[in-house]
């Protein structure tokens, strides 16, 4: 039942959203897994980027693709988590916690192990609108952890504008998805989140963005 | 006014006439690009293979009914604001202010359906002129004011009040035109403003060699300007008769002012994209780019053709 809905969701309300409300150019589509395992490593504007990047990937994939989210905000009793859980499929990881000793990641590498698509944003929170903010480590690790899972680096832009942080009134625009190749993890993680910045960057550089001040 | 399908029949022999054109052209880029393995006619490919999906969307909407056609164009409006919005410089403040500037699309359309022309023609150009820059000055920021209020105002013009005039036309023409009724007066300006279009970029391409504004549009020659509005006035003079209420001179010279403002359209749009940097608008229509490169012709071709007619052939 829950799943069927999550179908209907991603099928319908989604791809509307995504086809009339915002209007999505793909730059270097092929680009795109077609298959797990992988991870979509993209920077974070709005609640929207999990919305527009799991309406890229083809439905049959649905059931593997799951966002990564953090537990604090996402994982909380109530109708907000249980939409997050059952709906946007996320998988909750605890922020800061691998201090503490244990394996923060546990759950994303055995989703990995699976098989699945991964959705990880590196900047953590979506901060300020349409601004690249320092990358986490966790992808560093995650990457490193699971050598052989590709991580495709994804520039998004516009759907800060259309639904930024604090906001809840969605201002249709065109949006921008640019996807870029693939890396692999390896021994440094931090050489590997500045590698993956460093993609991003060119991503971004490609393309003429309009000021929004 | 003989009608099939309660469309008048005119129209419907015209859009069979649309299709057999767009039928031959399919085949002439196929037998080009047949033995071709350079890839060289991919960009033409696509481009026909959009137009199929452009004129099959198009003329699907205007003979399924009269509310569909108007929603139809009004999507059109939508689809070109929205990518001019997403082209300008913005300010966060306006955020808002600009969902409000959608919610103008419906309006002026209902105007047009409801056939209200003193409200259509002061909508935009009065009311939204007068109501944007004050909202925008009650929001208390002053830095970009101007250049924010300017982007505003002439983008609602180009993309909603220019546009919304093939509404216009499509209702306002029934009573007019007894030969094909609104629906012949519209597939008139749209077919030629078209057409036009193609014309010029095929006579550029054969014979083009003088340019007209090198600074703007690099790629339009004299050559494609004068055999493309040549060819445009020919086809009007011959259609115009079945489709307007003019006679084939008349028709002549609306041809000839839809290929001079079509061409009017596209430069000034270019010289938008030029200040902003960018080469096409968009990417929705593969082969032609956003949605704006394909009705650029029209901001102008329609509110001048709808303003002929009107102070011509309107009691």
């Amino acid at each position: 039942m829950v799943r069927l809905l999550r179908f209907l969701f991603f099928a319908i309300v989604v791809r509307a959203v995504a086809l009339v409300a915002l209007g999505l150019t793909v730059p270097h589509r092929a680009r795109l897994p077609k298959k797990g395992p992988a991870v979509l490593a993209a920077n974070h504007n709005s609640h929207l980027d999990t919305l527009a990047l799991m309406s890229l990937l083809p439905l049959r994939l649905l059931d593997t693709i799951h966002p990564v989210a953090a537990a604090d905000y996402f994982a909380k009793p109530g109708g907000m988590g249980w939409f997050a859980k059952n709906i946007i499929g996320i998988i909750p990881v605890k922020r800061g916690s691998g201090k503490e000793g244990g394996n923060p990641l546990a759950p994303c590498e055995e989703a990995l192990d699976r098989g699945d698509i991964l959705i990880i944003f590196p900047e953590g929170s979506r901060g300020e609108p349409e601004a690249l903010t320092t990358f986490k480590k966790g992808i560093g690790h995650l990457a490193k952890a699971r050598p052989k899972v590709p991580v495709i680096p994804i520039f998004m832009h516009g759907l800060g504008k259309a639904l930024p942080k604090g906001s809840a009134l969605l201002v249709p625009f065109n949006c921008l998805v640019s996807v870029g190749e693939l890396l692999y993890g390896r021994e440094s993680h931090d050489a590997f989140v500045a590698e993956l910045e460093a993609r991003l960057t060119t991503l971004a550089a490609e393309e003429k963005l309009p000021a929004w001040e | 006014m003989t009608t099939m399908f309660g469309i008048p029949a005119n129209v419907v022999y015209a859009t069979a006439g649309v299709y057999a054109l767009l039928f031959v052209a399919s085949a002439i880029v196929w037998m080009m690009s047949r033995s071709d393995e350079s890839g060289k006619y991919r960009e033409l490919k696509d481009r026909v293979r959009s137009w199929w999906w452009m004129i099959g969307a198009f003329t699907l909407a205007m003979l399924a009914s009269r509310t569909v056609a108007i929603v139809f164009l009004a999507f059109i409006s939508y689809l070109a604001l929205k990518e001019y919005l997403s082209l300008i410089p913005t300010r966060r403040i306006d955020r808002s202010v600009l969902l409000f500037a959608y919610l103008a699309i419906p309006l002026q359309f209902y105007w047009a359906a409801i056939d209200w022309y003193g409200m259509f023609i002061v909508f935009i150009p009065v009311w939204m002129f007068l109501v944007f820059p004050a909202l925008m000055a009650l929001r208390g920021e002053t830095q970009g004011f101007l250049r924010a209020v300017g982007t505003l105002s002439w983008g609602l013009m180009m993309t909603v009040f220019t546009l919304s005039h093939m509404a216009m036309l499509l209702v306002s023409g029934d009573a007019e035109n007894p030969v094909a009724g609104g629906l012949g007066l519209l597939f008139f300006l749209v077919m030629l403003t078209q057409f036009n279009d193609v014309a010029q970029y095929t006579w550029g391409k054969l014979t083009g060699r003088h340019r007209v504004t090198p600074t703007v549009s690099p790629k339009k020659t004299w050559e494609g300007l004068i055999g493309g509005i040549a060819t445009t006035t020919l086809l009007a003079s011959l259609i115009g008769p079945y489709l307007t209420p003019m006679d084939w001179r008349w028709s002549a010279l609306a041809g000839l002012i839809i290929g001079v403002s079509g061409f009017l359209g596209d430069i000034t749009m270019s010289a938008m994209k030029r200040d902003l940097g960018v080469k096409d608008t968009g990417g929705l229509i593969p082969g032609h780019g956003g949605i704006l490169d394909r009705v650029d012709s029209l901001t102008y071709a329609a509110p001048v053709f709808t303003h002929f007619v009107r102070y011509f052939f309107y009691p």
